[in-house]
């Protein structure tokens, strides 16, 4: 499995969100997307997702692009439906008028496996904003992608939830050999979970690589404008602490 | 991620659809005694036990027999399908729209309808029809036509729900400001019968007229049904939706097609009969939920029953007259959708 990007370019009419962009993603590996505010992560995952007009190709080897899951930014959703009945919708190509009892089963799964099996009847508008968040990362795992697209995952939850939810999506990278891409904004969360990291910043792709490569105090300047303080941690992960906002000028 | 619920996702599914399926069967029976009611319902009054036997043919009486099966069943019946129709056009428009407010007004589609009936009606003695026959025709040319402009606006790249909805709105200030125009230039009897038209009523109803919007509306609700999960997702938003691999844009114009051709076979028979596709679709969303599988049979019954009713009480309100329904389901439904809009949870939308 591995997904490949070449020369990905994006506009929104005369600007260029993304320009030029090369990345290749390996199954079984979590690559993360940083960068600051529009520096073009949404707009890689939906030209990714095949949602956004681009220049460029985008390519799957080993899997169809039926078998990307997205997970978009916006949980707002607040429809008159279930929590059950929005992970269903995840397995809608495997769904008649009547719901089968095995793709309910793998729902039941899903929910049970992110731990928000107890929300099953309840409806989204009744939900925390995590939780509905958590309620789409179930929906898109219940289609059971080969690529994972997922913008910011964890912008919702609280420490315990991201942590766990990470170590999740980690997990099942390997053992299902996924291809994921998570677009975050914790650079700690991205050193600890990712494989790999791209920086990106103004559409464009500053550094990707290991997070020890990536995550330097000079590229973190670079592209945040941030003065920040790298060091690694007693187990062994790149750690960042932000410790003041440069000036535009650098 | 803690919740309240002990019950497996499993077991709530069941004990929701069971609820659901419960709510249906009760519809379904209010519908029926609605029905009944509306047959006995009339100048000469019936009991509804009367009604029931002639329709089961156990009758004895020729006269009860006439009555209902040549005057009262038609109408009846004419309000049920019509009725199923306004509602579940009016669900589709409210999730293709992403538009709590959509409904065949909304989008022109009833003014364009009044527009082409009241074109007829003026130029009636130039027509080479019988203007019975070229009434619906027109209304249902006219209605079909505000939708394809809809339509073929949604077909344009770029355009969102909101461009539909903008589109709508103006085509249906244009086919009022025509309306008013022919109403200006009739005849004091050709706007009678407009104004009489645009009232809507159900007495026109016959078994041929209600076999074409039947067969119309039975043929449609297959194409309909199969888009039912695609429609439950779109309620996600255009983004999730076509994230889940549902082309939005193809989905929209499908249903509009569809919406077209109900909703202008549906009002072609009838006249503009409004509220019917605004509240029908909610009264459903409170009971069912957003699942278009229930939400859809949903309004469509909602629809039946408050057109159903409505058509008896067209007929009570002032005893030996017959109010016209358009004006029934306004008065009714303007309390009742204010009723709806401030009690119901605003959780949806």
């Amino acid at each position: 499995m591995r997904l490949s990007v070449q020369d990905l370019s994006v506009r929104y009419g005369s600007r260029k969100a993304l320009d030029g962009i090369r990345l290749d993603a390996r199954g079984g590996e979590v690559l993360a997307l940083i960068g600051p505010n529009g520096s073009g992560k949404s707009s890689f995952l939906r030209a990714v997702a095949g949602l956004q007009r681009h220049g460029g190709t985008v390519s799957l080897q080993g899997a169809t692009r039926e078998a990307i899951g997205f997970l978009p930014q916006d949980n707002g959703a607040r429809a008159a439906l279930t929590v059950l009945e929005t992970v269903l919708l995840g397995r809608r190509r495997a769904l008649g008028w009547r719901v089968p009892e095995a793709e309910l089963a793998r729902a039941g799964e899903v929910l049970r496996r992110l731990g928000i099996a107890a929300l099953a009847g309840r409806l989204l508008g009744e939900l925390s904003g995590g939780q509905r968040q958590m309620v789409f990362l179930a929906q898109v795992l219940a289609a059971e992608p080969a690529v994972l697209l997922l913008d910011e995952p964890t912008s919702a939850l609280d420490i315990r939830h991201a942590l766990a939810l990470l170590t999740l999506l980690r997990d099942l990278t390997r053992q299902r050999d996924l291809v994921t891409v998570v677009a975050i904004h914790d650079l700690n969360a991205a050193a600890r979970f990712a494989d790999r990291i791209a920086l990106l910043r103004e559409g464009r792709l500053l550094a990707a690589g290991t997070p020890r490569t990536v995550l330097t105090e000079e590229a973190i300047a670079r592209a945040y404008r941030v003065d920040a303080h790298v060091h690694e941690a007693p187990d062994g992960h790149i750690a960042v602490s932000p410790c003041r906002a440069l000036d535009e000028a650098g | 991620m803690a919740g309240l619920s002990a019950a497996s996702p499993e077991t709530t599914w069941r004990h929701r659809s069971a609820r659901r399926a419960a709510a249906l069967a009760a519809g379904l029976a209010a519908l029926a005694i609605c029905v009944t009611l509306d047959a006995a319902t009339g100048p000469a009054m019936l009991t509804p036990a009367a009604v029931a036997r002639s329709v089961l043919r156990l009758a004895e009486d020729p006269m009860v027999d006439a009555i209902v099966w040549s005057i009262r069943l038609p109408v009846a019946l004419m309000a049920v399908v019509v009725g199923a129709a306004l509602g579940t056009t009016g669900a589709v428009m409210q999730t293709v729209l992403n538009n709590p407010l959509a409904s065949s007004y909304t989008v022109g589609i009833s003014a364009g309808a009044g527009f082409g009936a009241a074109l007829v009606i003026v130029l009636g003695t130039w027509l080479p029809v019988a203007e019975s026959v070229a009434v619906p025709v027109s209304a249902f040319l006219f209605a079909s036509l505000a939708c394809t402009c809809v339509w073929l606006l949604g077909g344009l790249r770029g355009a969102t729900a909101e461009t539909l909805v903008l589109a709508g709105i103006a085509l249906m200030f244009l086919f009022q400001a025509l309306l008013a125009l022919l109403q200006f230039m009739a005849s004091p009897e050709a706007l009678q019968q407009i104004v009489f038209w645009l009232f809507g009523s159900l007495q026109r109803a016959t078994w041929a007229k209600l076999a074409i919007v039947a067969g119309i509306l039975a043929a449609l609700a297959p194409l309909l049904a199969r888009d039912a999960w695609a429609l439950t997702a779109l309620r996600l938003g255009e983004d999730r939706a076509a994230a889940l691999g549902i082309g939005v844009r193809g989905l929209r114009l499908r249903a509009l097609a569809i919406v077209a051709v109900a909703t202008g076979a549906a009002v072609a028979f009838v006249g503009t009969i409004g509220f019917v596709g605004l509240v029908a679709p909610h009264l459903a969303r409170m009971l069912l939920g957003e699942d278009h599988r229930w939400l859809l049979p949903g309004s469509a019954l909602a629809g039946a029953l408050l057109l159903s009713a409505a058509s008896v009480a067209s007929k009570t309100v002032s005893p030996g007259a017959l109010f016209p329904i358009g004006i029934v389901t306004a008065l009714v439904g303007v309390p009742f959708f204010a009723w709806l809009v401030l009690t119901a949870r605003r959780a949806h939308w």
